[in-house]
C-alpha cells in the first residue's frame, strides 16, 4: 500500500474543507497540503445551497442580535461562547470571500445586499441571487488554485482514519479510478465531509452526502454529539426532494393549506398581517414550520398528491420582475423538476431531510477529544446550531470553522511532536486497508445495497421522523440493528478494480448504517422535545433534565453508549421561543 | 495499473454530418468560398472592362449566361445567409447596455437589418437604373 | 395492464474486460415524471450493479452528471425520459477519454480551469476591516451571467474544435477566464493573456456556437470567447500605441 506523506489531510473539499485548506495554506507556505475527496471540489453538496450566509454588517443590526436569534433558534442548546465568537467573525469571513471576488448580490449604492430570513429578527443574509451555495464554493475552489501548497487528490475515497495512542496519524482512503488504497501519514487531519441526509428516503441532500466523515471519527473514538436533532426544511419539492430555498420566504412567500389559508398561524406564529414580518409566519424557525405541517396533514388540510401530501408555496403577489431578479433558480427547479411557473401558480412543497445539526464533537476550535483529528461544517458539531439550525447560519459556519479548523491544523502540524513508530502506523493504515479487501474480495452474501439501503431509508423515516415516540424509535434501533447484521453479508457485483462504485457505495452504506443508529439510540434516550427533536410522549423540554449534549459513542456491534455533557451557557439563560406577534 | 482510458475515433471529414448544427455551421464558413469566388468574378469584370467595350460584352455575356446566372443565385442565397448568421451573433459579441439594462438580442439584430436594407436599396438606387 | 416501459441503450467500457466499449440495452420502467437519471438509478440499482456513472445533486447544479443523450450533451438529471421518443441512447461526454462506462477522465479540463488563473488579481488592496470592495448592480451585471458556470463540459462534448484539438482551452476554461476580466475588482488580463489570448485560447475558437447551444445553465461561453477576442485584440493595438498602459 502506497503511503503519501503530508502535513495537513484534509478529507472532503466542499465548502469548509477548501476554506480550511486556504487558511492552513496562508498560515504557513511551508506546510504541505493534501485535500482528499470523492468527488471533483465544484461536485461537493456545499454547490446546492441556495439561500444566504448570515454577517452582521448593517447598522439596525447587532452581534448582540445575531446571538440571541442563534441561540433561541437552537432551543438553547447551542454553546453560547461558540455562537458568541460566530457571530463577531462572521462578517470578516464574509467580506473575506468577497475579497475574492464572490458575486454578493449589490443595493443600488454597491454595498453588500441582505435579506431576511427565518427566525432572523433583523435582515442579516448576504445572498448571491439564489445560489449562493453555488458562488461560495466555486469561489473558494478557484481561490484554492493560488496555494501551490495545496495538492489535490480528487475522486479519492477515504475510508478509515489511523489512530494509535489517542492521536491521528492520517487517514486510508480509495483512488477510485485504480482502485488502489492510499495511506495519506499525515500530521494533522481534518474531516469535511458533510452531513448525513441521504439516511432519510426524502431529502434535499445529493447522493454523496452519506454522513462517511462522521462514521471515520466515530469508529475512531470520537463520539457523535446531538444526533438526534434532524432539520427538516419546510419546503422541498414533493418526489425529488429538491431544496426551494427559505430566500423565497424571505423575499416575501406565504404558506397556503388547500383552504388556501396561511396555516402558520394557528401555531404561535401568527399574526399573519403585517407581512412580511421579522420572526414571523413564514419566517419563523425551520423546526416549527416543518412540525406545522406536520400537524395540518394529520388535520387532513393538506393538498394530496401523487408524491404524497403538500402545501402550497405562493410567490405570484412577488411578481414576475422581483422573482426573475432575485428567485431566478426557484423558478426554473420549479418549471423543470414540477412543471410549475411560481408567476403563475403556487408550488407544491413538503417538509424534507435537510441538515444534520449533530456530527462530530469538537471545540470551538474544531479539535476532537483525538490529537491531531479535527472537523468543520456539517459533519462537526460545535455546537452553534444547537437543536435547530437557522437559515443562512450554516454557509457562514463553513467559513468560520473551516477558517478556524486550518489555523488550528496548522499550528498542531507546526508544534507536531514525536509520533509512535513507523512500523506501529503502518500495521495500523494496514488494517484499514484490510476492512476494504475483505468487502471487496467477499463472495457467497446474499443482501444487495439497494434494499438494504432503502430497507434503512423507511426505517428512519417511519421511526425517526418529523415527530417520534418511544416506540417508533425502539422499533427504529431494532430495524437499524438487524440492518447492520444483514449487512456483513453484502456481495458486490462490481469486481473491477476501475471506478468500482458498488464498492463504494456499500462503504458509505456502511457508515449511513453507523450514523442511523447513532441518531437513532440518541433520539430514544432524549425523552423531551426541542427544537427538531419532537416526541408525542414527551411533547415539554425538559431543562432539568436535558439541557445537555448527547455523545453518542462506539461500540462496535452493539447500541452505541449514550452519555451527556454540559452546554455552555454564558448569558442568555433557557427561555421560551417567541416568534410572530407574541414578540412585541 | 487496470486502467486503460479509452479515446473514440473521430471522422476528421465527416464530423460534421452528425448534428444539423454542425451541418448549419459549415454551410455558413463554406459561404465564404461561393462569396470569395464571386467577388473574383467581379474583379475578372473590372479587368476586362479596363481592355475595352468587346472584353467587356463578352465578360457579361458569359456571366448572365445559364451557369453564370445559376451561380449568382447560389452565391447571392449563400451571401444573404451569411449575413442573417452574422447579424444573429452580433449581440453575443457585443452586448450593449441602455442606462443599465441590456439590450435585447433582436433589437440588436433588427438594426442590423434596417441598416441592411438601408445600404441595399441607398445602392440599388444610386447603380441601379 | 402491464406496466409502461422504456428503452435505455448504455454505453458500456469496463478497461479490465473489454476491449472497447460496446452497447448494452436494459428495460426499465417508465414514469411520466423521471428524468433519464432516475432511469439510470433503476438500472443500477435493480438490474445492473456494475454501470459505473457520475452524479450527486439531481437539480443540475453540481455538474457530475453530463452525458449524451440520443446525440446531444445533456446533464441526465434534467432530461426527461418523456421527452424522449423510443429508446435512450446514452453514452459519456464526447471528446473526453472513457475511464469507465459513462465516466470520462477530465484531467484535462480541470488543467486548463487552473490555468486561466481564475481567481481575483486585485485592482487595489483591500484590509478587511475597511470592508466591501464597492460593486454596484450594473458592475455585476456585466459578469454575473459567466459565473453561471457548473463545470459540467456539455460544452466541450459540443465543440467541434476541441474534438479535432484538445489542446483547445476550450469554451467553459475561456468564459471563467472572461468573467474574472470582467469583474470590475480584477485587473488580472493581461495576466491571462498568456493563456487566452493565444493560439490554443481563444484564437482556436471559429464561433460555432454548439457550446451555448448546449450549456444548461445559459452561460453563453461563445459570447465570453468573442468577447475576449475583441477585448484581446484591442489590447495588442494599445500594447503598440501605448505600451504604458496595463490592464
Amino acid at each position: 500500500m502506497e503511503t503519501i506523506d503530508t502535513d495537513v489531510a484534509i478529507v472532503g473539499a466542499g465548502g469548509a474543507g477548501l476554506r480550511a485548506a486556504i487558511a492552513v495554506a496562508e498560515a504557513s507556505p511551508s506546510l504541505k497540503i493534501a485535500l482528499i475527496s470523492k468527488v471533483y471540489p465544484m461536485r461537493s453538496h456545499t454547490v446546492a445551497a441556495e439561500g444566504g450566509a448570515a454577517g452582521v454588517i448593517k447598522g439596525n443590526d447587532s452581534f448582540e442580535d445575531h446571538f440571541h436569534d442563534t441561540v433561541s433558534g437552537g432551543d438553547w442548546l447551542c454553546d453560547q461562547d461558540a455562537v458568541d465568537l460566530f457571530v463577531h467573525e462572521a462578517p470578516r469571513e464574509l467580506t473575506r470571500i468577497e475579497h475574492w471576488g464572490c458575486p454578493w448580490s449589490r443595493e443600488p449604492d454597491g454595498h453588500i445586499a441582505v435579506r431576511p430570513f427565518g427566525g432572523m429578527k433583523v435582515e442579516r443574509t448576504w445572498y448571491a441571487a439564489d445560489k449562493t451555495g453555488f458562488h461560495l464554493l466555486h469561489t473558494l475552489f478557484q481561490t484554492s488554485l493560488k496555494y501551490p501548497t495545496i495538492e489535490r487528490f480528487d475522486e479519492y475515497y477515504s475510508t478509515d482514519l489511523v489512530v494509535s495512542d489517542g492521536r491521528c496519524h492520517g487517514v486510508t482512503a480509495i483512488e477510485m479510478r485504480t482502485g488502489q488504497v492510499r495511506f495519506f501519514r499525515s500530521k494533522a487531519v481534518i474531516i469535511a465531509t458533510g452531513g448525513a441526509g441521504r439516511v432519510f428516503p426524502f431529502t434535499t441532500n445529493g447522493a454523496i452526502k452519506t454522513g462517511d466523515g462522521m462514521a471515520m471519527a466515530y469508529r475512531a473514538g470520537v463520539p457523535l454529539k446531538d444526533m438526534e436533532f434532524v432539520q427538516y426544511h419546510p419546503t422541498g419539492l414533493p418526489g425529488t426532494g429538491i431544496l426551494i430555498t427559505e430566500g423565497s420566504r424571505g423575499e416575501g412567500g406565504v404558506l397556503i393549506n388547500k383552504d388556501g389559508y396561511r396555516y402558520l398561524q394557528d401555531y404561535d406564529l401568527g399574526p399573519p398581517d403585517p407581512w412580511p414580518r421579522k420572526k414571523a409566519m413564514e419566517l419563523g424557525p425551520r423546526d416549527r414550520l416543518s412540525q406545522a405541517f406536520w400537524h395540518e396533514q394529520k388535520k387532513g388540510r393538506t393538498i394530496s398528491t401523487d408524491y404524497g401530501d403538500v402545501v402550497h408555496l405562493d410567490l405570484r403577489h412577488l411578481g414576475e420582475a422581483k422573482i426573475v431578479e432575485r428567485l431566478p433558480m426557484v423558478r426554473e427547479l420549479s418549471q423543470s423538476y414540477i412543471g410549475v411557473d411560481p408567476v403563475y401558480e403556487p408550488i407544491p412543497v413538503r417538509p424534507v431531510v435537510h441538515y444534520t445539526m449533530g456530527g462530530i464533537d469538537t471545540d470551538i476550535d474544531a479539535a476532537t477529544a483525538v490529537d491531531g483529528l479535527f472537523g468543520a461544517g456539517e459533519c462537526a458539531c460545535v455546537s452553534i446550531n444547537g437543536a435547530n439550525r437557522l437559515g443562512s447560519n450554516s454557509l457562514t459556519e463553513l467559513l468560520v470553522f473551516g477558517a478556524r479548523a486550518g489555523r488550528r491544523a496548522a499550528d498542531f502540524a507546526i508544534d507536531g511532536g514525536v509520533g509512535p513508530a513507523d512500523s506501529e502506523v503502518q500495521s495500523a493504515a494496514k488494517a484499514m486497508e484490510d476492512r476494504v479487501l475483505e468487502l471487496f474480495r467477499r463472495s457467497g452474501g446474499a443482501e444487495s445495497v439497494a434494499g438494504l439501503r432503502r430497507d434503512m431509508n423507511e426505517a428512519m423515516e417511519a421511526g425517526a421522523g418529523i415527530y417520534r415516540s418511544e416506540d417508533s424509535l425502539q422499533a427504529c434501533t431494532s430495524n437499524m440493528m438487524e440492518i447492520r447484521e444483514r449487512y456483513e453479508n453484502v456481495v458486490l457485483t462490481d469486481k473491477s478494480n476501475v471506478f468500482n462504485t458498488d464498492l463504494v457505495e456499500a462503504l458509505e452504506l456502511g457508515s449511513m448504517i453507523d450514523v442511523a443508529i447513532a441518531m437513532a439510540s440518541s433520539a430514544l434516550q432524549r425523552r423531551e422535545s426541542r427544537g427538531s427533536h419532537q416526541r408525542l410522549d414527551y411533547p415539554d423540554r425538559d431543562d432539568a433534565k436535558f439541557l445537555s449534549h448527547s455523545l453518542a459513542r462506539y461500540s462496535g456491534t452493539g447500541l452505541p453508549g449514550i452519555d451527556y455533557c454540559d452546554v455552555t451557557i454564558t448569558r442568555s439563560q433557557p427561555a421560551e421561543r417567541v416568534y410572530g406577534g407574541a414578540q412585541e | 495499473m487496470s486502467r486503460r482510458p479509452y479515446v473514440r475515433e473521430l471522422s476528421k471529414t465527416g464530423w460534421w454530418l452528425q448534428q444539423p448544427r454542425y451541418i448549419r455551421y459549415m454551410m455558413r464558413e463554406i459561404s465564404a468560398l461561393f462569396i470569395g469566388i464571386y467577388v473574383l468574378v467581379l474583379i475578372v469584370g473590372l479587368f476586362q472592362l479596363s481592355r475595352g467595350e468587346a472584353a467587356y460584352e463578352a465578360f457579361l455575356e458569359s456571366a448572365t449566361g445559364p451557369a453564370g446566372l445559376a451561380f449568382a443565385v447560389i452565391a447571392m442565397v449563400f451571401a444573404i445567409y451569411h449575413s442573417y448568421t452574422w447579424f444573429q451573433v452580433t449581440p453575443q459579441a457585443m452586448p450593449l447596455t441602455f442606462r443599465g439594462k441590456r439590450i435585447p438580442g433582436a433589437f440588436i439584430i433588427a438594426a442590423h437589418w434596417l441598416g441592411f436594407l438601408l445600404v441595399s436599396a441607398a445602392l440599388w438606387l444610386l447603380v441601379g437604373s | 395492464m402491464s406496466q409502461r416501459t422504456i428503452e435505455l441503450e448504455i454505453l458500456r467500457y469496463d478497461p479490465e474486460q473489454d476491449a472497447a466499449p460496446h452497447f448494452q440495452n436494459y428495460v426499465v420502467p417508465y414514469h411520466e415524471d423521471w428524468v433519464v437519471l432516475d432511469a439510470i438509478n433503476y438500472v443500477k440499482d435493480e438490474l445492473d450493479r456494475t454501470l459505473t456513472y457520475r452524479w450527486s445533486c439531481h437539480m443540475a447544479v453540481c455538474g457530475s452528471c453530463g452525458m449524451v443523450l440520443n446525440g446531444e450533451p445533456a446533464l441526465a438529471c434534467h432530461a426527461f425520459v418523456r421527452d424522449f421518443p423510443g429508446r435512450i441512447r446514452v453514452e459519456p461526454l464526447q471528446n473526453f477519454p472513457i475511464e469507465r462506462d459513462l465516466v470520462v477522465v477530465m484531467d484535462g479540463f480541470i488543467d486548463k480551469l487552473s490555468s486561466v488563473k481564475p481567481y481575483i488579481v486585485p485592482k487595489e488592496e483591500k484590509d478587511l476591516d475597511d470592508g466591501e470592495y464597492l460593486q454596484t448592480p450594473a458592475e455585476l451585471g456585466r459578469f454575473k451571467q459567466f459565473t453561471d458556470c457548473i463545470n459540467c463540459l456539455l460544452c466541450y462534448s459540443a465543440c467541434p474544435q476541441y474534438a479535432l484539438d484538445d489542446s483547445f482551452v476550450g469554451p467553459a476554461a475561456l468564459a471563467l477566464a472572461h468573467r474574472y476580466n470582467l469583474d470590475s475588482r480584477d485587473i488580472g488580463r493581461s495576466a491571462r493573456a498568456d493563456i487566452v489570448a493565444s493560439n490554443p485560447g481563444v484564437w482556436e475558437c471559429s464561433f460555432v456556437g454548439a457550446c451555448s447551444d448546449v450549456c444548461p445553465k445559459s452561460v453563453d461561453p461563445a459570447a465570453a470567447i468573442q468577447q475576449a477576442k475583441i477585448a484581446s485584440t484591442g489590447d495588442y493595438f494599445m500594447s503598440f500605441l501605448m505600451p504604458w498602459k496595463r490592464r
